[in-house]
């Protein structure tokens, strides 16, 4: 899933300047999981924006709204009307949330609320972990199934380096070394001899690198032929 | 809830099996705590969300006391553990948004501990009485 | 494996020295965090015929300094021969190929190919990440060049290739320990001419690693130098032990260095002088440097070791003592043969 994390208040408060009107828009999805954007994290973020907006002399008219997911129009559509009667729209989407919104409805103006950081899973509740690149061509098949181009802080594809410790990564003890855990992983299940071979440097046109990517399945495209 | 009132409010949420208790047995035994303290009982600490203690604050109060169990005795085990994370992590909003963090103060006692229950409660008060009435009821005043 | 006509991959005296059987010396020059091209003349000076190569590091611990190529082709005019690094870290696999060309036709003939330490070690943290490649995927490419005169996309050289004497590192000691003697064989896999080690004070525990070492022939298809590094003070022992991965201090050194500033272990730090501190410095650095030859002396020993790779990390000047006192002066001169009729 995408993981995010709440701006501050200070630089909410700025993003949103001026403006009056403000919907705090939360989603139900990703950010819902995370605890970054819900619907209980909109009411939060409004009830802050009003009383700090009142403290500070200038009382804005905060309401909150949330829908099912930001990013897929038939959802977005819901909140139309009260897109349309506000000065901004704070979302507190993932960044493909944000620019939805302000694709759906040009007229509005959208600021985020969140820092969309990376694609990783909860290891416990109040913990999230990054486990993908979207690198666009996915190796995990030859490393035991961990991936060391998110989670080796080289992205190595022969690694280790000379800086695992104990297991952890040199450049924060609180990550584990990725190679550590590949090179755990099969030995475990008696596949040491996969690590021998080389493997060669990465085709990154498969992954931002090469530009935004975009994917179109004809199969799925909805109308009459032309 | 609206503040209707210019005279302190400060809410206790206060949890069923020990908190609450005491302070049931503290009016039993009549002995006296603030009057500005009013006591809204929760089956657990635990259930105490960030977002209930700021509506408070929202709506003009002018304190918020989550009293729960002593630590390692929580009825539900670790409600209180996870109260007093919330509780630290509303402090921190509240300064963010330009209130004073004391507003705001986690207490353990147990079911017995009448007399603790009134302290807290008078520790609260006198605090609150110090930082004054929550600077947001003005702006209620005004608006209503 | 093509060579030049005279035999030789890259012809650089380090290849020399050590295809002909000497135990070889290098050391390392760390460039300055300025464009002043003196510093690298003046350390030049220090290192000229006390080692076969001196290697000049890239941006070490991500660290902006003189490039180690830019260096590398003043090293070439003082006439001391450089060991170019490259790290993956800061090029993609167009600037490396680049770098390298420029390298070659100024006059570098060896390169030791690194992952690079990670930029939030070093004063540019806020930079973006590159490696594109990894180590032995350079490794592997740096030898394609010479011998299958291809780029990294397969594509034939028209001109003049590099050819370039290839080396990389390996750590004996770093994590998962029972690895590294796999790795280095993944090394020379991809074509590693020469290892520089990273530093070693255990004696027996880097024995455990040349038998595996051994066991799976790897000392005869790429010479193994072993990394020394004199020590300066009890203080900087004790840090690399805590902090550098992969570095092993036996309690027997670091005794040996405080025991060396013990005339003055009585004063407290404030009651020492000026004159207290340069003569304690003094002594911790001569053992230091003592401490280094012995270990010299029993690498030399161990069978598969080619030589040493000397890291006196801005003290260059201990280079020469060293090299003397393990009767490794003065250097050997292997002249170039002629070239052979193709």
């Amino acid at each position: 899933m995408i993981v995010a994390e709440q701006k501050s208040l200070e630089e909410i408060k700025e993003l949103v300047g001026d403006a009056n009107k403000v919907l705090v828009l939360g989603c139900g999805t990703c950010v819902t999981v995370c605890f970054a954007g819900g619907s209980r994290e909109a009411a939060i973020v409004a009830a802050e924006l009003r009383m700090a907006s009142k403290l500070d002399a200038s009382p804005k008219d905060v309401t909150d709204a949330t829908v099912q997911r930001q990013c897929e129009w038939e959802y977005l559509d819901q909140a139309a009307e009260q897109v349309g009667n506000v000065d901004v729209v704070l979302s507190l989407g993932c960044g493909v949330g944000v620019q939805a919104i302000v694709e759906r409805f040009p007229n509005a103006w959208v600021v985020p609320g969140l820092n969309t950081t990376f694609m990783g899973m909860p290891i416990e509740q109040g913990v999230w972990a990054e486990r993908c690149a979207a690198c666009g061509d996915c190796i995990l098949g030859l490393t035991g199934g961990i991936c060391p181009i998110a989670r080796c802080s080289k992205s190595l594809l022969n690694g280790p380096c000379g800086g695992s410790i104990d297991g952890h990564c040199e450049i924060n003890p609180e990550i584990a070394c990725a190679w550590q855990l590949i090179y755990d992983r099969l030995k475990s299940k008696g596949k040491l001899e996969v690590l021998m071979d080389i493997q060669p440097p990465k085709n990154w046109r498969t992954s931002r690198d090469g530009g935004p990517r975009k994917i179109v399945r004809e199969d799925l495209r909805l109308g009459k032929e032309e | 809830m609206t503040a209707m009132t210019n005279s302190l409010q400060i809410i206790a949420y206060c949890c069923e099996h020990c908190a609450y208790a005491a302070a049931d047995l503290a009016g039993g035994l009549r002995m006296q705590y603030p009057p500005e303290v009013k006591i809204v009982m929760l089956p657990c600490t635990g259930k105490m969300d960030v977002l209930l203690a700021l509506q408070a604050f929202e709506d003009g109060a002018d304190g918020v006391m989550v009293a729960g169990c002593l630590p390692g005795d929580c009825h539900y085990l670790e409600g209180n553990d996870n109260a007093k994370r919330r509780t630290d992590y509303l402090q921190t909003l509240l300064n963010e948004i330009g209130l004073e963090p004391e507003r705001v103060k986690m207490f353990n006692l147990s079911s017995a501990m009448a007399g603790k229950f009134v302290e807290a409660a008078k520790e609260m008060t006198e605090k609150i009485v110090k930082l004054g009435l929550n600077p947001l009821r003005e702006r209620i005043k005004d608006e209503g | 494996m093509t060579s030049n006509t005279n035999g030789y991959l890259s012809g650089s005296n380090l290849e020399r020295v050590l295809k002909n059987g000497h135990f070889a010396v290098t050391a390392e020059l760390g460039p300055p965090q300025s464009a002043d091209g003196s510093v690298i003349r003046k350390k030049a000076a220090l290192l000229k015929g006390c080692c076969d190569a001196a290697n000049i590091t890239d941006n070490q611990t991500a660290i902006v300094r003189m490039s180690s190529i830019g260096a590398g082709a003043i090293l070439v005019q003082e006439g001391l021969e450089p060991v170019a690094q490259m790290t993956c870290r800061d090029r993609n696999r167009l600037a490396m190929q680049s770098d390298l060309l420029g390298a070659y036709a100024l006059g570098v003939r060896n390169l030791l190919c690194l992952t690079g330490d990670h930029q939030s070690f070093g004063n540019h943290p806020d930079s973006k990440n590159v490696f594109d490649m990894d180590s032995i995927q350079m490794v592997q490419m740096v030898s394609n060049m010479r011998d299958k005169r291809v780029f990294q996309n397969g594509e034939e050289f028209k001109g003049q290739e590099p050819r370039f004497f290839v080396g990389a590192v390996e750590s004996p000691f770093a994590h998962p320990v029972e690895f590294r003697p796999h790795r280095l064989a993944k090394k020379v896999k991809a074509g590693v001419n020469f290892i520089q080690t990273q530093i070693v004070y255990d004696i027996p525990a880097f024995k455990t690693f040349m038998e595996k070492v051994r066991e799976m022939g790897l000392h005869k298809q790429t010479y193994i130098l072993a990394g020394v590094s004199p020590l300066k003070s009890p203080g900087m022992a004790k840090y690399m032990k805590e902090n550098v991965p992969g570095i092993l201090i036996p309690d027997a050194i670091l005794k040996r260095m405080e025991a060396a500033g013990s005339p003055w272990a009585g004063k407290s730090k404030d009651e020492l002088t000026p004159e207290d501190k340069k003569a304690r410095s003094e002594a911790w650095q001569a053992e230091g440097i003592k401490i280094c030859i012995e270990l010299i002396q029993q690498l030399r020993k161990i069978e598969g070791v080619a030589g040493v790779h000397i890291m006196a990390i801005e003290w260059e000047e201990a280079i020469r003592p060293i090299v003397e006192g393990a009767g490794l002066y003065p250097r050997p001169n292997v002249p170039m043969p002629e070239a052979k009729a193709a």
